[in-house]
């Protein structure tokens, strides 16, 4: 597996809001693309899983540009998402938002029981609240149930789209633990959206800083943590 | 006003307005289905229900060679026969459905235009039909012949059992209780619940988003179909136009239960059957219309999103 963006310019409308960038994500890797409010990252992975069409640019898969592909292809050929917000169907029960998460392999019915257990034994809270319907889960359910949900497609290479949003300290722990365990032990590429650059960069193997639709610095997530320049203004911690 | 027959024919009235209410409920989920899905009022419905009963018409009358004045069908033979015809109605009526969709509002769809387009393509579409119907026919009415003796089982609590309003609300009972079990468990349907919830987040799941909008389509006009059908057993003629009124009251019935939700289709179609006939009845029926509109505004005023409104709600990002 290698997703590679090439100088990628998506718009809504007449504006611009990706004015080319470049990504490349390999195999095994745990990406992270951070940056600030409207800076273009949730645009980014909507446009890797096919919501939003391309201007120009490619999105290539395995070396096969897939830009033209719809959406639901996407996942088919290993791409799942966890969106923004976590997308739980709130009227369906957590079994149902799991299985839902199969939908497009119906030819893979004997495989089901088996994803539902490495869900559960990754997050054995959903395991407790099957029947439960997604939409009364607290926020931190709900996010491990979107996780576990895309987990369902077995991807390989799961979009995480502001995970830790909305949480509390521990939970973002939890969470960021989980998704490590995801690219360790079921070897899952991950490719991490996230605002909490302090936490994304120390689970991350490199990382991409956008700022308004465009790539300004990219390098080992190592050395990003000790850039004054980064520190300053995505970490909070700068001199001053 | 004669409130009298409120009381002396209080049970056969609530029968055939259960009769009628179920036929507006099948409609209803033709519009009620489409609108979950694409937020999006379907008017040509109505012309999909016009198209069942023609249907109707046509099997009973040009393929079984039955006239007005040939004798009613027995056992095996009516049975068939009117089962081949709720068949081919509904057939008529989900193909018809399918292929509105796919002439008018896919594309305009695919280039992301507003809903406003889509509305009028939908007008459009229900006037092609209904004035290919108006040709096609010479604007006369089409009449179903009498294909069973309208025996009655007797009289229980003063209302008259006709067998073919009893034949219409046990069929069309399990007509929405088998809908309902669908879209509720099996896969499709949950697929169907999937994109009415969120249309982004279903795409996400690997759903095939123009499939599951064909095969609402397809179990909208279905329903429609079967309604068409029993329409033409109980009331037994049809014109070009006939899908005007029903079609109204069938989308009344879906914003009454609040649009967008199956059970709420079911108890405004029934409501809206009962007070429609119950008020034809006191009032005369040149004020049913009135009645039945003036309820929908005092019901909007008061809950805007329909009797059931928050449970749609509930079911939508
Ligand atoms: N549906 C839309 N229509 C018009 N503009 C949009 C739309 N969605 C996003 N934008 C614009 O595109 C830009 C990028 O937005 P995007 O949501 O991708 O940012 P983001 O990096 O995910 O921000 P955040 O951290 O707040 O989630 C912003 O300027 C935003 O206003
Ligand atoms: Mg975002």
């Amino acid at each position: 597996m290698r997703l590679e963006i090439k100088d990628l310019h998506v718009f809504y409308g007449k504006i611009e809001a990706i004015k080319g960038i470049s990504v490349v994500v390999n195999q095994g890797e745990i990406v992270t693309l951070i940056g600030a409010n409207g800076a273009g990252k949730t645009t980014t992975l909507k446009t890797i899983s096919g919501l939003r069409p391309v201007s120009s640019g490619a999105i290539l898969f395995d070396g096969q540009d897939i830009s033209g592909m719809s959406a639901h292809q996407r996942v088919e050929i290993g791409i799942s998402q966890v969106p923004e917000g976590r997308g739980i169907f709130p009227g369906m029960s957590v079994l149902e938002n799991l299985e839902i998460g199969k939908y497009f392999r119906k030819d893979r019915k004997s495989e089901m029981q088996e994803d539902l257990e490495k869900v559960y034994s990754l997050f054995p809270r959903l395991k407790e609240r099957t029947s439960q319907s997604g939409g009364t889960l607290s926020g931190g359910e709900q996010q491990m149930l979107a996780i576990g949900r895309a987990l369902m497609s077995r991807p390989k290479v799961l979009l995480l789209d502001e995970p830790s949003m909305g949480l509390a300290p521990m939970m973002i722990q939890n969470i960021f633990n989980i998704i490590t365990e995801i690219n360790k032990s079921l070897g899952t590429t991950i490719l991490l959206v996230e605002q909490n650059a302090q936490q994304a960069l120390q689970r991350a193997d490199r990382a991409y800083v956008l700022e308004t639709g465009k790539v300004v610095k990219e390098a080992k997530a190592s050395d990003l943590l000790n850039d004054p320049a980064v520190r300053e203004a995505y970490l909070g911690t700068g001199a001053h | 006003m004669n409130f009298s027959v409120l009381t002396s024919q209080f049970w056969s009235l609530c029968l055939s307005g259960l009769s009628l209410g179920l036929i507006y409920v099948l409609i209803s989920l033709g519009y009620t289905m489409v609108y979950g899905v694409l937020r999006l009022i379907n008017f040509a419905n109505s012309e999909i229900f016009m198209v069942g009963t023609f249907a109707t018409v046509w099997v009973e009358t040009g393929l079984t060679g039955h006239t007005s004045n040939s004798n009613p069908l027995h056992g095996f033979q009516l049975v068939y026969t009117l089962l081949f015809a709720l068949v081919v109605s509904m057939l008529a009526s989900g193909l018809t459905a399918i292929a509105v969709e796919f002439l008018a509002y896919r594309r305009l769809r695919a280039r992301g235009t507003n809903r406003l387009a889509s509305l009028i393509s939908a007008i459009g579409m229900s006037i092609i039909l209904s004035e290919s119907a108006r040709i096609l026919t010479h604007s006369r009415p089409q009449a179903s012949p009498r294909l069973m003796e309208k025996t009655s089982f007797g009289h229980i609590a003063g209302a008259n059992f006709r067998i073919d309003t009893v034949l219409v609300v046990i069929s069309a009972l399990l007509m929405f209780f088998a809908l309902d079990r669908f879209v509720n468990k099996s896969r499709l349907g949950k697929a169907i619940r999937a994109v009415s919830m969120s249309e982004e987040n279903a795409k996400l799941m690997g759903i095939n988003l123009n499939r599951v909008i064909s095969v609402t389509f397809l179990i909208g006009g279905l329903m429609t179909g079967a309604a068409a059908f029993f329409f033409m057993t109980v009331y037994e003629t049809t014109k070009f136009n006939v899908g005007f009124n029903l079609g109204l009251a069938a989308f009344t019935a879906a914003v009454l239960g609040g649009i967008g939700n199956l059970r709420g289709a079911f108890f405004g179609g029934i409501a809206l059957g009962l007070l429609e006939t119950m008020s034809a009845a006191v009032l005369g029926s040149q004020w049913k219309s009135v009645t039945v509109f003036v309820v929908l505004v005092l019901v909007l005023l008061v809950r805007p999103n329909g009797i059931f409104g928050e449970a749609i709600q509930q079911t939508r990002v």
